[in-house]
């Protein structure tokens, strides 16, 4: 295991994203001041599958919703492709702990809707759309309405929706974290696949507090510490895909950082009994 | 929902109220000697020949006509100043409890006002049935875009939505079930300040139903026939048209139970 402090730029090939001592604060009702993330610094490199775990509350959703560019940075930068992130745009699609699909469109027409925002013409928006809902299974489904559909088939229509935009960068922020077991399964095996099927693998940043989910889907796994949100340390998983959570490599790699983790809830636990 | 589900669920509990009303009623004006309640009879021998006459259909067009009119005004002006104080916030903390003042006033209270200004006419009645509808819209549009889910307006942003697009295509639809319920119970505030109004110009002015039911105080069954043609129209409204899109819009959602 190796300490972040001494892995100055650690991808040989320039980053596609690069995080640059990242502060963020928040401001509470009562105006007071608290760290979220506190300098954090990491890159990505292109077509990376990067997992962000912590606890929850380490602000590893804020560092996020910023590489979305929803949220702006307190201190620091993020650069894409060299240049300062400066707003959400579809090149990096999100998907997001709830299924965000529309609720008043179908499913195809949730997709169609984000293809003609990218400026697909009319003419081949169904024909796409279509390609990628199949590519979750959901082509029976396409004129369903979310409501009609079970949690787990709405955070693949959104998976269909985030992929079907041909983004450089794909952002997940806990998005398997409400699903009933099977359900997170399937995904989880759905989500390898299309990344690994992809002709150019996208660059994936997924962020889990579940140390089986990360070691399962990540080239990297980077443990945050307990809020205020710092770099612990980072593991590589050289694990050949498609990995199954039996694989003995993978359980070690998941006690070592589920150890690691459990010292983190631990001072957590102890500072708030303290405190 | 099936057509024998919803004969036994809507229909039946409804036709057995009425029935019950209608029978209660006959029971009150058999046992009443004096004019001054007519049985359903001949109330309904009066409905039938107002309408065979021509003078409530006119009267009915006429109110109705109203109400197209001045509900509309009262969405326009109600949802411009609503998207305003949405975007808004120092626009909306200072403008939006004015609105509230007004939404609270009886609208008929503006009447002695609109006599002022406009007399005793037409347009005092279409005044009053507007300053009684838009604060509702102008409330139910604030609120409805405040209820709009902030995961769906991240979504959009991300999925490349900004500025107009980010409401035409996100914000619009994630905020039409909050707006559509508050169209609804604005109209019933334009619909009853629109009779108050019609009632107090009196038989003076052209004909509407509020017209007809001042006309008619000295005619018992012709002043009922006009009151059920206030209620029939009243329900039919707020039936058909508003609950009909109220749940047109929650259907295709997901959020009729």
């Amino acid at each position: 295991m190796q300490n972040l402090v001494n892995l100055p730029g650690a991808s040989p090939a320039e980053p596609k994203l690069s995080v640059r001592n990242l502060v963020k604060t928040r401001t509470s009702a009562s105006g007071e001041k608290r760290v979220v993330v506190d300098h954090v610094s990491f890159d990505v490199a292109p077509g990376e599958f990067v997992c962000l775990l912590g606890p929850s509350g380490c602000g590893k959703s804020t560092i996020l919703g910023m590489l979305a560019g929803l949220d702006r940075p307190t201190g620091g930068e993020i650069l894409l492709d060299g240049s300062p992130i400066t707003g959400a745009g579809p090149d990096r699609a999100v998907l997001f702990q709830e299924p965000a699909l529309f609720p008043w469109l179908t499913v195809v027409a949730n997709v169609e809707y984000a293809l003609k925002l990218i400026g697909v013409t009319a003419a081949d928006r169904r024909e796409r759309a279509m390609h990628w809902l199949a590519k979750v299974h959901l082509e029976r489904f396409a004129v369903s309405h979310p409501h009609e559909l079970s949690l787990g088939m709405r955070q693949r229509g959104a998976l269909a929706r985030a992929l079907a935009c041909d983004p450089d960068v794909l952002l997940a922020d806990e998005p398997f974290g409400a699903l009933d077991a099977q359900a997170r399964e399937l995904l989880q095996n759905e989500l390898q696949r299309v990344w690994q099927e992809s002709a150019e693998r996208k660059t994936l940043v997924f962020v889990t507090h579940n140390v089986r989910e990360a070691a399962l889907l990540a080239d990297r796994v980077i443990v945050m510490s307990a809020a205020p949100g710092r770099l612990l340390e980072e593991q590589r998983i050289h694990a050949p895909r498609p990995r199954h959570l039996d694989d003995a490599l993978l359980s070690r790699v998941v006690s070592d950082i589920h150890d690691s983790l459990m010292k983190e809830v631990d001072k957590d636990v102890a500072r708030e009994m303290g405190s | 929902m099936s057509r024998a589900r919803w004969v036994r669920k809507e229909l039946g509990p409804i036709a057995t109220g009425v029935a019950g009303l209608l029978v209660l009623w006959a029971l009150l004006a058999a046992a009443t000697t004096s004019d001054s309640l007519p049985s359903p009879l001949v109330v309904g021998n009066a409905l039938g020949s107002g309408i065979a006459d021509g003078t409530i259909p006119e009267a009915a067009l006429k109110t109705l006509v109203r109400l197209v009119f001045s509900f509309v005004v009262a969405i326009a002006i109600g949802t411009a100043l609503g998207f305003a104080l949405a975007l808004n916030e120092f626009a909306r903390r200072s403008i939006r409890p004015l609105v509230v003042a007004l939404q609270i006033v009886p609208p008929i209270a503006w009447f002695p006002l609109a006599i002022v200004w406009f007399g005793l006419t037409e347009r005092s009645v279409v005044f009053v049935a507007i300053v009684g509808a838009f604060p509702s819209v102008t409330l139910a549009t604030i609120s409805s875009f405040k209820q709009v889910s902030p995961l769906l307006v991240r979504a959009g942003k991300t999925l490349g939505a900004q500025g107009w697009e980010l409401y035409r295509g996100v914000m619009f639809p994630a905020a039409l079930p909050g707006y559509v319920a508050g169209l609804q119970q604005a109209w019933g505030f334009a619909w009853k300040a629109l009779l108050a109004g019609e009632l107090i110009t009196g038989a003076a002015k052209a004909a509407g139903l509020g017209h007809l039911l001042a006309r008619s105080q000295s005619d018992v069954p012709a002043l009922l026939a006009a009151l059920a043609v206030v209620v029939l129209i009243g329900v039919a409204v707020d039936y058909l048209v508003f609950g009909q899109m109220d749940r047109a819009v929650r259907r295709r959602r997901g959020l009729l139970n």
